[in-house]
């Protein structure tokens, strides 16, 4: 590694330790972990069972990762995407093969801490295997500024006896702006969830368009959405379940809190062709529950400081 | 006195909850308020708590809190515990309770469940659906007592609840008058009311009759009500 990338590197990974990132994992040989600044591949490592490989593309970044047959991940896989600067692009690709019985969970830390204009484009494959499960959790950090566009996109196929389950988290600094696809193709027993939490301020704005397609008999997926939003925040939720094999069953479950001049719309989408599956729905959207709020206020609490509680949980 | 109400009135959507109200608690009192359905009892308690605006005057320690707002009111030392507890997704109990306690160390908070008669692993679980009414109800009572307030008001914390709980409460309530609280104990439970000192009858809105309690309990076997709305 020559010294400027060091350094890069070193900057970085002290931005992902004070995000509540494990830089000891980060380093050690025992982890496979990807570090990515901008568009540059500053670090990555397979283990035995974990195969990463990551090339310079020319508008971004192309990363292969396989976890191999059978292999069960003691330690997750560490990713550590960031743009240290105040503008730029950063553009993603990845496939995801998780092989056939293997397991594994990935920690994604997505860190724009100095972001005034930047655009964070992830764009991923996931394949599961027959009998395979994979964890993806992405945690962002942003900064006080709200200069950033993420636009996450997922398309993951998960086979007989797979599980597929995502959590996207933004509760640090401003989400900015997001624009959120996901969509999981279950096969025969397969499961997924995934989630989203998002504490939206100022003018930012929210997409999120998340769909579990139940394809296989005795599939099930959940989507999941907690979202609280104030001051001038806006956004869209479309959760999609669609059931297709028999016996499967969806659930689209969105809490939204708004405060202030939030405004939210929530659109469950539940849809069957099968009369053997089941796919349901619950949305609410609302202020602050009263009693919540005045529980803790009875406790000694200002109203701040109960909402802060409150939209903690919720966002937990 | 701890608590002084004074010609406390309040009025909702245009009908009249609470006429000239008067009533005082002692420091160390379990007081108690007995009233049938619809007589004005829950509103008292959150009008003391602060939750309704009134007529009238709310004097705590000889000082007026009538317009202070709720949380004003618990840091002078009131607390309210809601006959239906609020449930809060995402937050574990060991959480809610460090809320409210004057002392956080967990070997406090894990007496106290112990004391409320839950398992310590319950500081771990959600104040959430996965709680049964009986469980949230005694959480709400340890997280009152971890407060350490002055006045505890406490609105029927045995509904919902079974015999042998029922006892372990009135237990928990003895003790909160003994570490130095005052309570006001709404109840329909015979064994709660046997732990007052005082009781209130609240009919209609109007207090008809306030004194010692086998006297006042007397009363309202005999005439729960004699008030029409």
């Amino acid at each position: 590694m020559n010294e400027f990338i060091k350094n890069e590197y070193e900057r970085l990974v002290k931005y992902y330790g004070a995000a509540g990132g494990d830089t000891k994992a980060l380093l050690s040989k025992n982890y496979a972990s990807m570090v990515i600044n901008g568009n540059k591949v500053l670090a990555k490592n397979s283990t035995k069972g974990i195969i990463i490989e990551a090339e310079k593309i020319e508008d971004g970044v192309y990363a292969r990762i396989r976890i191999k047959k059978g292999y069960k991940s003691k330690n997750p896989v560490h990713l550590c995407f960031g743009m240290l600067p105040m503008e730029g692009r950063q553009y993603i690709r990845t496939e995801i093969f998780a092989e056939e019985e293997s397991e594994v969970k990935f920690i994604a830390h997505c860190i724009f801490p100095n972001a005034v204009k930047v655009e964070h484009i992830m764009d991923s494959n996931v394949k599961v295997g027959k009998g395979a499960k994979v964890e993806y959790e992405e945690v962002h950090f942003h900064g006080k500024e709200g200069g950033v566009k993420v636009i996450p996109k997922t398309r993951a196929v998960v086979g007989e006896w797979g599980m597929y389950n995502s959590t996207f988290v933004i509760k640090s600094g401003r989400a900015g702006f997001v624009d959120i696809d996901y969509e999981v193709r279950l096969g025969e027993n397969a499961k997924s969830m995934l989630l989203t939490k998002i504490y939206a301020r100022g003018d930012d704005l929210i997409k999120a368009n998340e769909s579990v397609i139940l394809e296989g008999a005795h599939s099930s997926g959940v989507i999941k959405t907690r979202m609280a939003l104030r001051d001038k925040a806006k956004s869209e939720v479309i959760g999609k379940t669609v059931g297709l094999g028999a016996y499967s069953r969806g659930h689209v479950n969105c809490t939204e809190i708004i405060m202030d001049d939030a405004e939210a719309i929530a659109s469950p989408v539940v849809m069957a062709n099968n009369p053997k599956a089941k796919v349901t729905h619950e949305a609410a959207i609302g202020s602050v529950d009263k009693k919540q709020l005045l529980t803790l206020m009875a406790r000694g609490l200002t109203e701040e400081e109960a909402i802060d509680i409150i939209v903690g949980g919720l966002l937990k | 006195m701890m608590l002084k109400v004074e010609n406390l009135r309040i009025v909702r959507e245009g009908k009249e909850i609470l006429k000239n109200v008067n009533f005082e608690i002692a420091p160390q009192e379990i007081h108690l308020v007995l009233g049938i359905n619809g007589s004005g009892k829950t509103t008292l308690a959150q009008a003391i708590m602060g939750i309704y605006p009134c007529e009238g005057k709310i004097l705590f320690e000889g000082e007026d809190i009538t317009h202070l707002s709720v949380w004003e009111r618990a840091r002078k030392g009131i607390t309210l515990a809601f006959q239906e507890p609020a449930r809060f997704e995402g937050l574990l109990v060991k959480d809610y309770l460090m809320v409210s306690a004057k002392n956080k160390s967990i070997s406090k908070l894990e007496e106290v469940i112990k004391m409320v008669g839950l398992p310590r692993n319950i500081l771990f679980k959600e104040v959430g659906d996965n709680l049964s009414g009986g469980e949230r109800k005694r959480v709400e009572l340890a997280s009152v007592l971890l407060m350490e307030p002055k006045l505890a008001i406490l609105d029927e914390p045995d509904s919902g609840i079974d015999m042998l709980s029922c006892k372990l409460i009135s237990e928990v309530i003895e003790r909160m008058k003994s570490m130095g609280t005052s309570v006001m104990l709404i109840t329909h439970s015979e064994d709660m009311i046997n732990i007052a000192d005082r009781a209130t009858i609240l009919c209609a809105g109007k207090v008809v009759a306030s004194g010692e309690r086998d006297e006042i309990k007397r009363l309202f076997k005999y005439s729960p009500c004699p008030l029409k709305r």
